[in-house]
């Protein structure tokens, strides 16, 4: 049926038409696979909000919502300040040497100010959000110091976010980049850097 | 009248394979005459997904896709469409059977080695609509937009967070299409609910129906009945499948749904097993509810997940222990298929594989405890053993063969028992251990130095 002359002009075409079909293909699945992102309304909800602290107790902790995510805003007392050292042999991380944090909250309380202790309430293992656990609390109980429990899967973090050795979660909580505006006010989602 | 029927029924057939359809898939399918109890849940499987859709259409008549208004369309459903929490309450509890009686089903080929040749791709057909079964599983319990449809949302997205390079964050987001679960999640996962995957599940259950009847069923001997054929062509051991095991299918199908009608009546949420209870509250983005776990039906493999201290490796294990059924028709070459003619000690592995899958299904269900998850953490291990042993015992292997794979089991598990080393149990690691220990001395020495895993003569014919 047909020549040798005819057979290389076949395959030439038969690849070709296969080339350019590969390539329509790909270019229709774009926008089947584009219309997943997060719209435009999804990412303007994703704007910083700001906070008020002036009511928050020592030891206490209030949540806000960014982006649809839990913002712990803990305030910490100066006897949990100074217990923090003594657990950085059972952790992981305790230095932060991970990018869990903004650079101004790389330090030893993973804060601008020492007190005020601001973290995403989201379990880096598998986004659960954690419980806040007091010293000693249930369901920890005696040899608890004092942090974040994750109910789901049994991770546990210092108060300081930092997550413990020995448990699912990878990394420490993450710190949201924040800034203050004054003593009593802070912008979460946004800092000098950014605006 | 007769003859305007068969008058119609010829006139059809000369546009349109009626009868041959009919008479290829039911009334001149040869199946073996020696099917038993375990040959309810093909067709009982087959029931459920009808159900499911049947249901699932008059659901969506009534639920509104969004994160403002899903939860409480849902209870419009149960309080004021009239017979809407029947119609909701079949939904939920058939979703439960369906899974109950697939394991069933995909036990029995385990049993029967239904999966071996000539029916490895019967067997992957089966085990694809397993993974879109849980897909759909999966993208339903999302629906009703309580706390636990949207914690269990949060964490099986955040599985794929765990990809490395770079890549998980954008996928999770893009999965999401938000920054967390929120309304454009419900909305996709509505999409894929009712339309993306039922579709692909009814194409793949038909694929697997035609390659069921292009090889023929196994039965409980595991003997091909094709080899012994009568003069007609037609298998000696074989009987039509209409009106045969149709009316045999029919009890099964009265049985099964009186069971169905006890749990739908009496016990709709069987004891927070199959509807959770935290799922009667509105999902809350700030807060998680004091313990989660997904539906019983995803909890083995949960614990698996949960027991692996390393986000990465737990995922992994996690979709390995899923996707491990995939390659069984190419680890166990056993030539022989039916359990009935292997030795005591394959019955044993395969009695010792349905418990350990049904405790870390408990685990799975269960608040994570130090005990808890090193039990877990063994029974992974024996989990993944079956499949090496099934590979193991597919010939007869010499004792230098045995114990190299012994000592590259022990070196792996000593392995993983080095990196995971917590000093605060080391106690409990060791005393888990004995069950890995005894597994293989059990089922490995057991099979070098006894009798036990002799097989028995398989016989001609069906019995």
């Amino acid at each position: 049926m047909s020549t040798d002359a005819d057979a290389g002009r076949r395959r030439f075409l038969t690849a070709s038409v296969a080339v350019v079909g590969g390539v329509a293909t790909v270019g229709v699945a774009v926008p089947f696979v584009a219309a997943w992102q997060p719209s435009e309304r999804a990412r303007a909800f994703g704007a910083p909000v700001e906070v008020d602290i002036s009511k928050i107790e020592p030891g206490q902790m209030l949540t806000a919502q960014w982006r649809g995510k839990p913002i712990w805003i803990v305030s910490r007392t100066p006897e949990i300040l100074k217990e923090l050292p003594s657990v950085d042999d059972r952790l992981r991380d305790p230095q932060s040497t991970q990018d869990q944090q903004p650079s101004y909250a790389k330090n030893e309380y993973r804060s601008i100010k020492p007190e005020i202790l601001v973290l995403i309430g989201i379990c880096t293992h598998l986004g659960c959000s954690p419980s806040y656990v007091k010293q000693g609390a249930e369901p920890l109980g005696a040899g608890w110091q004092g942090g974040f429990f994750c109910p789901c899967h049994g991770s546990k973090f210092d108060y300081a976010g930092r997550v413990y050795e020995g448990v699912p979660a990878p990394t420490n909580l993450v710190v949201p980049p924040h800034e203050y505006l004054s003593d009593t006010q802070i912008l979460i989602g946004a800092d000098e850097g950014s605006a | 009248m007769k003859s305007m029927l068969i008058g119609l029924l010829d006139w059809t057939d000369a546009r349109f394979p009626l009868s041959k359809l009919w008479n290829e898939h039911l009334a001149k399918y040869y199946a073996p005459k020696n099917f038993n109890f375990w040959y309810f849940f093909g067709s009982l499987a087959l029931l459920m997904l009808v159900l499911q859709i049947a249901t699932g259409i008059w659901l969506t008549m009534f639920y509104k896709p969004s994160a403002a208004e899903a939860f409480a369309s849902v209870e419009y459903i149960m309080r004021e469409v009239p017979m809407g929490w029947l119609i909701r309450y079949m939904h939920s509890t058939g979703a439960s059977f369906f899974f109950l009686v697939v394991y069933l089903h995909m036990f029995r080929g385990l049993m029967y080695g239904s999966y071996k040749n000539p029916r490895e791709l019967l067997w992957v057909f089966g085990m694809i609509i397993y993974l879109l079964m849980m897909m759909e599983g999966f993208f339903g319990y999302l629906l009703p937009w309580g706390q636990m449809s949207y914690w269990g949302a949060q964490v099986i997205i955040s599985l794929f967070g765990a990809l490395p390079f770079g890549l998980g964050e954008p996928l999770t987001l893009w999965i999401r299409g938000d920054y967390v679960v929120a309304d454009a999640t419900l909305n996709r996962f509505f999409a894929l609910h009712v339309a993306a995957v039922p579709l692909a599940l009814l194409a793949l259950v038909a694929a697997h129906v035609m390659a069921l009847h292009e090889v023929g069923s196994n039965n409980p001997d595991g003997i091909e009945i094709k080899k012994n054929k009568d003069a007609n062509g037609i298998p000696q051991d074989g009987i039509p499948f209409h009106p045969y095991y149709t009316v045999k299918d029919i009890w099964g199908v009265a049985v099964c749904l009186i069971l169905f009608a006890a749990v739908l009546f009496f016990a709709p949420t069987f004891f927070g097993y199959f509807i959770e209870q935290p799922n009667f509250v509105p999902a809350n983005p700030l807060k998680t509810p004091e313990h989660i776990a997904p539906v019983w039906y995803f909890t083995p493999y949960y614990a698996i997940l949960r027991a692996i201290p390393d986000k990465l490796t737990g995922v992994i294990a996690m979709f390995a222990s899923v996707l491990v059924f995939f390659i069984l028709p190419w680890l166990d070459r056993n030539p022989i298929k039916s359990i009935r003619y292997r030795g005591p000690l394959f019955k044993f592995l395969l009695g010792t594989f349905v418990v350990t899958f049904i405790v870390l299904g408990y685990l799975g269900t269960q608040a994570p405890t130090a005990g808890g998850s090193e039990l877990g953490f063994r029974l992974g291990e024996l989990y993944f053993s079956f499949f090496l042993i099934m590979w193991l015992y597919s010939k007869q292997r010499t004792h230098s063969f045995n114990y190299t794979v012994l000592g590259i089991v022990a070196v792996l598990f000593l392995f993983f028992d080095a990196i995971r080393y917590d000093p605060e149990k080391t106690s409990l690691m060791i005393v888990s251990s004995i069950l890995v220990i005894g597994y293989y001395v059990v089922f490995v020495l057991g099979s070098m130095y006894t009798k036990l895993n002799e097989p028995k003569v398989v016989p001609e014919r069906v019995t």
